[in-house]
């Protein structure tokens, strides 16, 4: 059983947002106004955060882009009411769109703030609007949405592997952000396989995860800064 | 009409008092449920606009997930331990002076859950598919646990106003002067024969006990859904324990405004007396000073531990932007309290009265600065620090839901007494003499008499 994960090279991320762009065009991501966004009501699954360190003239910008972390041990799983989001086997937590009662409980209990409440019904702009991905389902007012390592994905990868009677290979299975990164900062793959990037590269001594002290076990690693 | 004024004048005193207001209608009290009626409308347009267009409609956003409808599920719940906990307690412990105070306590807990329970309904995206939480309950979430103890507290202590009120209800239904089938059907075939009135009473008795962990349970769940999170400053072990205090208190100050006003209103000076509001404020006084120090207690906590998050949080509250919101509340709760409860010259109705307002308005505050503070700063210290302020939607739902209680509360003075009958009756009848023969039992037996 696979346990999909990914690292993060801080060293190599430029804060393009190319990754943000990706996965909004990836996932249906709703579209909300300015106005809205100000109230801090913006969507992004995958957000690159940006920290300001020193000060001027020896100023430096860093950047973090966060994914959910996919938790082994996820809080939101543990207080949702209905079981609207759930910790798959492959470690995948996901979210049932017509099951969510929107409660937002999930949200609270997330320490990493990355889950998504529709506050209205989702709106695209036109272009976007004609060109939904048609594998992603679109979520309906009032309900919790997340990253999900895009498992749509990994649903159509195994059934080519299947079909075409193999393995599934690394490359077969790649979130939209992993796959459009210019950087190559963000790796995806199967943490347990030793023949997998990432599998290496979370045993780096850069290697670190987010409020690990939480003891929500996540799955995305991060390779700190070396300078 | 003029029928049953004649029939009320033929009861006994007391009962001719406590039922006047079943009978009698004064146009001040259509005009008030009116207004109160008028603003109940306005909550509930608001909320229809809420369920057409989502919850945009609200000041709500990301991290500040919850807001007012939360504050007020957890404020109503804790008025609701008013009654039922407050009228158990002091029936166990037979304290004689409660007999004409918890009928009007069991009202309170029974009409404001419904209000309390409803608000996690309004904050929800899918208000359609509130029935999930049964159908696909997940018993690891404490957001069912507490669906399960806040169902369980409105079905025992709806039982524990109703068995209590049988006799009167069957004394209302011999007098005949109101409805009488509907109170026919009520009394339930209750006579108040002495094997009837055993076993009631012996009912009552078992209740008294099985409400209080009921009780407890609420709003313990409740701290439980904030502390059981790994978010700054509700992360806690105090909470369960600190929720079921502060509902109590929450609870005496809401009992002791209503008991004001219907002394005043429904003229019951000769039953809520001098010494029930002096009772009363020394509980409040008690309360006041549990609360500094389980308040103390949880600031002391998160400050001697000093951890980088928790301490955002912390300083938000006492000193940056809720500064305002948290030092009213220690005003509120105890400043106030404390100084008129603690002397006899302003432990009377007037001074009660300031002291419950004052209280009420606090313990709000105090869930304010629970729910707000903590959100609004998220422990993931790169994510910007979020701004609330409720739209007018949450407002006038909150406005609503207010005014719905309060109407609620005065329609049911209009049909049930507010003050128990049978029990002023039993107080004069078997309770003087039982104290006297209980007071006599605990000392020797006087010189001489063996």
């Amino acid at each position: 059983m696979p346990r999909w994960g990914m690292v993060i090279d801080l060293d190599r991320c430029t804060g393009c947002g190319a990754c943000e762009v990706a996965c909004k065009s990836e996932n249906n991501v709703a579209t909300v106004s300015p106005a809205q966004a100000d109230m801090g009501r913006a969507m992004s699954w995958m957000k690159v955060m940006a920290v300001a360190q020193g000060e001027f003239p020896d100023a430096t910008l860093r950047f973090v882009p966060r994914p959910c972390m996919h938790c082994d041990n996820p809080p939101c799983v543990k207080v949702c009411p209905v079981a609207a989001t759930y910790l798959s086997p492959e470690g995948i937590v996901g979210q049932i769109y017509p099951r969510c009662i929107g409660c937002r409980y999930c949200a609270n209990a997330c320490p990493y703030t990355v889950k998504y409440f529709n506050w209205y019904a989702p709106t695209w702009p036109t272009a976007e609007r004609e060109h939904l991905n048609p594998d992603v389902s679109v979520r309906p007012k009032g309900v919790i949405e997340k990253c999900t390592f895009c498992h749509h994905r990994l649903q159509k990868a195994r059934e080519d592997a299947r079909a075409e009677g193999r393995e599934l290979r690394e490359s077969d299975y790649q979130p939209a952000c992993a796959e459009v990164c210019p950087a190559s900062a963000i790796v995806f793959g199967d943490l347990d396989n030793v023949n997998h990037r990432v599998h290496a590269l979370k045993e780096d001594p850069r290697a670190t995860r987010l409020m690990e002290e939480l003891g929500t076990e996540p799955k995305v690693y991060y390779l700190t800064p070396r300078a | 009409m003029a029928d049953a004024a004649s029939k009320l004048d033929a009861l006994p005193p007391d009962a001719r008092t406590l039922l006047a207001p079943l009978v009698v209608t004064t146009w001040r009290f259509y005009l008030a449920a009116g207004v109160l009626g008028a603003i109940t409308l306005w909550g509930v347009v608001a909320y229809f606009l809420q369920y057409r267009f989502g919850l945009g409609r609200t000041g709500l956003n990301q991290p500040a997930y919850w807001g007012i409808y939360i504050i007020d599920f957890v404020f109503f719940i804790g008025i609701s331990h008013a009654g039922t906990l407050i009228s158990a307690i002091l029936r166990i412990s037979k304290a004689e002076w409660r007999r004409a105070i918890t009928r009007s306590a069991e009202f309170i807990t029974v009409l404001v859950i419904g209000f309390g329970a409803i608000q996690p309904i309004v904050d929800l995206g899918r208000p359609d598919r509130v029935l999930f939480v049964f159908q696909h309950a997940q018993l690891r979430s404490p957001l069912l646990w507490d669906v399960i103890s806040i169902g369980l507290y409105f079905t025992a202590s709806t039982i524990y106003l109703y068995l209590p009120m049988l006799p009167d209800l069957a004394i209302i239904r011999d007098a005949r002067i109101k409805a009488p089938r509907f109170y026919g059907f009520l009394a339930a075939g209750y006579r108040d024969t002495p094997d009837q009135r055993a076993r009631l009473e012996r009912v009552i008795g078992v209740l008294a006990i099985v409400v209080i962990p009921i009780a407890v349970s609420v709003h313990t769940v409740i701290g439980w859904i904030f502390a059981l999170t790994l978010r700054p400053m509700w992360h806690s072990t105090i909470f369960g324990p600190y929720f079921v205090m502060g509902a109590i208190y929450s609870g005496i100050a809401a009992l002791l405004i209503a008991m004001v006003v219907l002394r005043r209103v429904y003229r019951l000076e000769a039953f809520f007396k001098p010494v029930h509001f002096d009772y009363m404020g020394r509980l409040l006084l008690v309360f006041s000073l549990l609360w500094l120090y389980f308040t103390f207690a949880e600031y002391l906590t998160a400050f001697y531990g000093g951890e980088q998050a928790e301490m955002r949080t912390f300083w938000a509250k006492l000193a940056g932007p809720y500064a305002a919101p948290f030092w009213v509340m220690v005003a509120c709760c105890f400043v106030i309290p404390l100084g008129l409860m603690a002397r006899r010259a302003t432990r009377t109705p007037a001074g009660t009265l300031v002291a419950g307002i004052a209280v009420v308005i606090g313990m709000w505050l105090e869930r304010f600065n629970i729910v707000v503070p903590t959100s609004v700063n998220p422990r993931f210290e790169l994510e910007p620090i979020a701004h609330y302020f409720p739209s007018w939607v949450e407002l006038s739902i909150m406005a609503g839901t207010f005014s719905g209680f309060i109407l609620l509360y005065m329609v049911a003075t209009k049909f049930f007494p507010i003050i128990s009958i049978w029990e002023m009756r039993e107080g004069r009848e078997v309770a003087v003499r039982e104290v006297t023969e209980r007071v006599e039992g605990y000392l020797p037996a006087a010189a001489g008499a063996d």
